[in-house]
């Protein structure tokens, strides 16, 4: 692939402070479920990846960390080449080899437990599903408890994979086993470890 | 960024570690915090002190902070020991971070073996310093077999140990280290704090996350999470309880150390956290042994 100026700009301006302040966002997204944490990035990625997904990516992801792409995403040489030059990941064949997978489709989004979801001994080794979504807030309400959340988080995005929240409870039954899921709109981030559940159902 | 140039030291990247080593380091934290209590394997680093003196915990500290941190670090709940200054000083040095030993000023506390008395808020991060992150070691050597354990939640050995306890001293004697279970899944190791500061785990406002470094293993409780000492129902968990108040300042239900005055047995009982000491007796508390109750009494 010929290296052109779309593949080797808009990464971070300042690689060190920039991964560290996304990676307190996204840590802080983790811990309190459902909030709405803003990434503020200079990354300008190519489209169809939004900046707030490709930043959490360029601040986690590398050599040892496969990357899957939805099919909207792979059939981009740019975002391929970006990626590659900015996190030098290997890309994942299959979703069940994804340590990070990112999805600029929510509706195209394949079935969760697809994904890898880690052993009963390892639970840690499952996959971070990156998915881009339009907006996190105008969607259909849900409803978050679990750990990290007082009482209850509302939260709204839009749009979702199908069938999300039975999707959601089927990844909820495999605990400890799971993946944990990041909702990247341009400019925010929302996420939904493993042990958030959906709705008031008994813990 | 390069620190230190000026005057002739060595250069580091930020907050010491390389970039691709925090990035491994962050991607365990998030495994930990969303797997609540669950010990995510991580390729621990050699750090410029010995295993021992917190190489897990400054490894965590070094991999979240970032240059608008403050930062307390504490050892045994007092700023002032050779631990915690020197941690301190790493910090300052190789991140360039403000400093402090006041627990509310702080965004991230570093801890060896105590909770601050002063209730953590929302948005501060205490990473602990641990030694052994588990709980089962000492009960079965083996990590094949501990690590099935935790796969099937099997933890009856545990409640063996706290039986024997109560079946030789006819009560739990397990003071420190005192085996929790997080979001009713995992036991965990809350480190060897005193079992006095168990019940601040639970629920509490800020993220709690652990590292240890010989044993390369980080865990982590999020804010808001269930955490239950381990008990009987006719054996119910129970914190240490002292007689008499701080000789300092007077304070009563914090945690307190012992220290001898003399060889003829006397004694007096401080408070463990130092910043929160010197915060009474600024505000006017005194003990029995205060420099000014002394003055007052001759």
């Amino acid at each position: 692939m010929a290296v052109t100026g779309q593949v080797v700009e808009g990464g971070f301006g300042d690689p060190v402070f920039a991964s560290q302040s996304v990676f307190r966002a996204v840590m802080d997204a983790m811990a309190r479920p459902g909030t709405v944490q803003a990434i503020a990035t200079d990354a300008m990625p190519p489209a169809p990846l939004n900046a707030a997904a490709a930043a959490v990516v360029l601040a986690l992801a590398d050599s040892d960390t496969p990357l899957w792409l939805d099919a909207e995403l792979a059939k981009s040489e740019a975002v391929r080449g970006w990626l590659a030059f900015h996190t030098g990941a290997p890309l994942a064949g299959t979703p069940s080899d994804a340590v990070f997978a990112l999805a600029a489709n929510p509706a195209a989004v394949p079935p969760l437990t697809g994904f890898a979801l880690g052993t009963q001994e390892y639970p840690d080794r499952s996959t971070t599903l990156i998915v881009q979504v339009e907006s996190l807030t105008g969607g259909p309400v849900l409803t978050l408890t679990g750990p990290g959340i007082e009482t209850t988080q509302a939260i709204a995005p839009r749009p979702l994979p199908g069938h999300f929240e039975v999707q959601w409870r089927e990844i909820n039954g495999l605990y400890p086993r799971g993946l944990d899921l990041i909702l990247a709109a341009p400019d925010a981030v929302i996420c939904l470890p493993r042990t958030a559940r959906i709705g008031n159902e008994e813990l | 960024m390069t620190i230190g140039t000026d005057d002739g030291l060595a250069t580091y990247n930020f907050a010491y570690l390389d970039e691709q080593t925090k990035r491994m380091i962050r991607r365990a934290i998030l495994k930990g915090i969303a797997i609540p209590g669950y010990q995510v394997p991580f390729a621990s680093r050699e750090m410029p002190m010995p295993y021992g003196w917190g190489t897990g915990g400054v490894q965590v500290t070094a991999s979240i902070i970032g240059p608008d941190d403050v930062l307390k670090v504490i050892d045994q709940g007092a700023d002032d020991t050779t631990n915690a200054v020197s941690i301190r000083a790493f910090f300052a040095k190789v991140a360039d971070v403000e400093t402090t030993t006041e627990t509310a000023k702080a965004s991230i506390i570093q801890t060896r073996h105590r909770i601050p008395e002063e209730k953590l808020k929302d948005g501060q991060i205490l990473v602990y310093q641990v030694p052994i992150p588990e709980p089962l070691r000492f009960l079965e050597p083996r990590e094949t077999e501990t690590r099935k354990m935790h796969a099937l939640a099997e933890y009856g050995l545990m409640h063996v140990k706290l039986y024997e306890d109560i079946a030789k001293n006819g009560h739990i004697a397990t003071t420190y280290a005192y085996p929790v279970k997080v979001e009713d899944r995992y036991v965990m190791d809350p480190s060897p704090t005193p079992k006095f500061d168990n019940p601040k785990m639970h629920m509490s406002d800020a993220l709690q996350l652990f590292g240890a470094g010989r044993e390369k293993r980080i865990y982590a409780v999020p804010p808001h999470t269930k955490v239950v000492s381990l008990d009987f129902e006719d054996y119910p968990f129970e914190i240490q309880t002292f007689e008499e108040p701080c000789a300092m300042c007077g304070a009563q239900g914090v945690y307190l150390d012992e220290v001898i005055l003399d060889d003829r047995g006397g004694r007096m009982f401080v408070c463990s956290d130092t910043d929160y000491c010197e915060k009474r007796r600024e505000d006017g508390h005194r003990g029995h042994l205060a420099g000014d109750a002394m003055e007052a009494a001759e």
